[in-house]
């Protein structure tokens, strides 16, 4: 089990990562989730051995791993490009961690995990002449080949377009689930961290600001900005938020109210109503900036048969199990 | 087929010159050998090559060159490390003052060892004057600087994650050295040797004032061989078997340094300060600053030392003509000559370095164009193997007679010194043009920018630096450039190398105090010119 302890990490003397503690129990999937400079990197890197903790600790089943170099630890990292080693074929470099160990048998391991991860057969091909994302899959095979006791995950597939992207994140959840591996994988993308993830830390500007189970934190931000980093579309509080708590059949209370995108849907039997400023066709639904009397601009969805244009009056319905209440603090503009 | 006329037309004046300058003297001293009144007569050669003497200098210059680049790279090697990969006050200086021996010249070097190791000298008790050790550590002080450079400015911008990936896989620090960071360091670990080899085995000045009459290898037999016994045909000989050994290797090496994926990551990296587990480092790095400095402070003390007490008297002295008329003109004209020489040199050097630069490292279309500019290059390294003897004296017999009548011209000696520092001129600038985006060039042109244009606003950026250094470069090069200037170069205009190389040949204790003044006061200057070059920190010197 991993556990973190109030950890503090500082490039020349500005803090990268402050005060983070987590837990992570064997066998689970943690992605830490934050926008590029939040320090999530710097925080994998601290866990593997490759940073100096500035203070608190990093310890693994409750033994300090202070002054343990990265090559003891028995983490695997794996890089946001792979780093496979150009100078080696596929099957070198996944059975690199196997040589250095001598053990025996090598070859056949080799060959388990390429099928493990659907590249059988590319056991003599260079690094160079792979795709980004065979190139990704070598390096996760790398990274299992000695079945490390914890997996560190950099932004495993961030170097990969869309398409390929949604589909190795369900391989990859698969893989890890298949040969029950404690993982931690750091990235900025929500939907990456909802398929392959079951627990969920968020950080911002240095520090964890929220954790727990993944279903957990997306239903219950703890605050506005972390709601909107999570997908939320706006943070409505005040009189604005009672008016759609309301509508949405819930009783308003002091509570801050964020609201997804999907959340406001154009309905003729709607309970709120108001005027579209924009509308945008995209192909799945139309998406629409619509004034709500009594509560202002707010994101709202159409679907793809109703042609509503801007000026026309629209009557909205309110998906309650797409808004989630968050406690009242300052709201922040953007996301 | 645009494209290959402004190629032709690129080279063209480099080609001219390197045909006229270099290929046609040194072809011209090669038939000297090879025809006997006018005669083809390669007997006479193969006669040449199988005395027990020939075979001694051969043997004597490839042990001895190979003795020398091995000591330069094991030194080299981790000092790099030290040096670029770690971070601690006065490492700047200390990088600075490291590269300063590689442009010493070379009667200096000699002079400075002499002057330590010597008699007199305050390692004269080890006996190793005129000791095969003593010219292997001349070599070593020399070349210690490029394997420190070149491999220092791979190492520098070497990529850490790979070895991170690597000791997150489990291997140990000794381990990821051995798999990781050897392969990626070797390209650039086996072009220092192989350079650091190759002026080894050319080395003139050194081996000439630390050898003695002991030691003689190639490059100064054929020196010997051609003034003192006239003996053209066996200096050609040895040229020819000089000249096809270092095509060899220059051949071999870029096979050995082709590698199956020559791509390699490039970043910046915060540099740590020095720890426990840099010992190697630590330790090379005290070894090249005794080696290196050990020679460069007896020199200077040598120099203050006048009579019995310590005194500004060899310095004023280099005003004078030296005791019993050991020269012909005050040193201090020859370092105005050196200096005027240096210039016109350096200009030379850089017209053609620049346009050699264009033309091969441009992006090739086509697999002949690709080879016609691999050719190109390799014609243009071409002066780095060949013996500056065998330069210079073909200047005097092939230059001499109508429509080339060039042995009175003043340029004669800049012309030779500028194809001397070529190679390493076109090393510093090709790097820097080849590392440009194409596709910077394509932008610029697309958005209406003609040839010229283009070049002011995407090459010339990156190039000003590297032109910069490359001029420091050819300066000192020129500044110390001995084996074909010795030729060349008329008595009443000698070069400061000339002058030391005379002096220390006339009897005469004022006449040796002036030769250590005066080599000071050459290595200062050279000194205070790379000082200047490393200023601008151009990572240059790293691609041959």
């Amino acid at each position: 089990m991993l556990s973190l302890h109030d950890v503090s990490v500082s490039y020349d003397g500005t803090p990268a990562v402050v005060d983070a503690s987590l837990d992570l129990a064997d066998g689970q999937v943690l992605a830490v989730l934050g926008p590029s400079g939040s320090g999530k990197s710097t925080l994998l890197r601290a866990i593997a051995g490759l940073e100096p903790v500035a203070s608190g600790r990093v310890a693994w089943d409750g033994t300090d791993l202070r002054g343990v170099p990265t090559h003891r630890r028995g983490f695997a990292l794996m890089f946001q490009d792979g780093q496979l080693f150009g100078h080696l074929t596929v099957a070198r470099n996944v059975g690199y961690a196997l040589r250095l160990r001598r053990t025996p048998d090598a070859a056949a391991r080799v060959r388990e995990l390429l099928a493990l991860v659907g590249l059988e057969g590319y056991e003599h091909r260079l690094p160079a002449t792979l795709s980004g994302g065979e190139r990704q899959r070598v390096a996760l095979a790398r990274s299992l080949a000695v079945q490390p006791r914890l997996l560190l995950l950099d932004e495993p597939l961030s170097a990969l377009d869309a398409g390929l992207r949604e589909r190795l994140a369900t391989e990859l959840r698969d893989i890890l689930r298949a040969a029950g591996t404690t993982a931690l994988m750091v990235t900025h993308d929500q939907d990456e961290a909802f398929t392959v993830a079951d627990r969920l830390a968020v950080m911002r500007d240095g520090r964890i600001v929220q954790q727990g189970d993944i279903a957990a934190v997306w239903r219950g931000p703890v605050d506005a900005e972390t709601a909107l980093f999570l997908g939320y579309a706006r943070v409505l509080e005040g009189d604005p938020a009672h008016v759609l708590l309301r509508a949405a059949g819930r009783s308003p209370g002091d509570d801050a109210v964020a609201v997804r995108r999907s959340a406001l849907v154009v309905a003729d039997a709607g309970a709120l109503s108001g005027t579209v400023v924009s509308a945008r066709v995209t192909p799945e639904q139309i998406r629409l900036i619509v004034a709500v009397d009594g509560v202002g601009e707010l994101d709202a969805v159409a679907r793809l048969d109703a042609h509503p244009a801007p000026g026309d009056r629209v009557a909205i319905a309110v998906d309650a199990s797409r808004t989630a209440a968050i406690p009242a603090g300052p709201v922040r503009p953007g996301g | 087929m645009r494209r290959s006329l402004a190629l032709v037309g690129l080279a063209a004046l480099p080609l001219a010159v390197l045909g006229v300058f270099f290929v046609l003297p040194v072809s011209g001293m090669l038939a000297e050998g090879l025809w006997v009144d006018g005669r083809f007569d390669p007997g006479a050669v193969a006669e040449v090559l199988t005395r027990p003497r020939t075979i001694r200098v051969v043997w004597f210059t490839v042990w001895s060159a190979s003795a020398g680049t091995a000591v330069a790279v094991l030194l080299g090697v981790p000092a790099a490390h030290l040096l670029h990969r770690r971070t601690f006050p006065g490492r700047g200086a200390l990088r600075a003052a490291l590269l300063v021996p590689f442009v010493l010249p070379t009667v200096v070097v000699g002079v400075a060892f002499r002057e330590l190791i010597g008699e007199a000298g305050p390692l004269g008790f080890l006996g190793f004057d005129g000791s095969a050790g003593a010219i292997v550590a001349g070599l070593a002080f020399f070349n210690v600087a490029v394997v420190i450079r070149a491999v220092g400015a791979a190492w520098e911008s070497l990529d850490p994650r790979p070895a991170e990936a690597a000791a997150a896989l489990g291997a140990s620090p000794a381990q990821v050295f051995r798999t990781v960071t050897l392969p990626a360091l070797r390209p650039a670990i086996v072009s220092a040797a192989s350079v650091v080899f190759l002026f080894c085995a050319t080395a003139f000045g050194v081996v000439l004032t630390l050898g003695g009459l002991r030691y003689s290898s190639v490059e100064t037999e054929i020196y010997l061989l051609t003034t003192n016994l006239l003996d053209l045909q066996a200096a050609a000989a040895l040229s020819i078997v000089q000249l096809l050994a270092i095509t060899a290797l220059l051949a071999i090496t870029s096979r050995l340094r082709a590698v199956p994926d020559p791509t390699v990551a490039r970043s910046t990296v915060r540099a740590p300060r020095p720890s426990r587990g840099d010992w190697p480092g630590l330790l090379a790095t005290g070894l090249v600053v005794v080696l290196v400095g050990l020679p460069i402070a007896a020199l200077v003390a040598g120099s203050l030392q006048v009579g019995d007490g310590w005194g500004l008297g060899n310095y004023r002295a280099l005003t004078t003509e030296g005791s019993r008329q050991a020269l012909l003109v005050p040193v201090t004209h020859a370092l105005v000559t050196s200096l005027r020489v240096a210039v016109d040199a350096t200009w030379m050097s850089l017209t053609l370095g620049v346009l050699v630069a264009i033309v091969v490292s441009r992006r090739s279309h086509s697999r002949t164009e690709r080879r016609v500019r691999g050719l190109l290059d390799g014609l243009f390294m071409l002066p780095l193997g060949v013996s500056a003897v065998t330069l210079g004296f073909g200047f005097l017999i092939t230059l001499d007679e109508p429509p080339l009548d060039l042995r009175d011209s003043a340029l004669l000696v800049p012309i030779a010194q500028a194809l001397v520092a070529l190679p390493l001129v076109v090393r510093t600038l090709a790097p820097a043009l080849g590392g440009i985006d194409d596709r910077q060039r394509q932008a610029a042109a697309s958005l209406g920018a003609g040839p010229l244009r283009t070049f002011a606003t995407v090459d010339l950026p990156v190039l000003w630096k590297p032109l910069l250094a490359g001029a420091g470069f050819a300066f000192a090069v020129s500044l110390g450039e001995f084996g074909a200037t010795s030729f060349l170069a008329r008595d009443e205009n000698p070069t400061m190398p000339i002058v030391i190389f005379h002096l220390i040949g006339h009897p005469g204790a004022m006449n040796y105090g002036m030769a250590l003044a005066a080599s000071v006061v050459l290595a200062t200057t050279t000194a205070l010119v790379m000082l200047a070059v490393e200023r601008l920190r151009v990572p240059s010197l790293g691609s041959f």
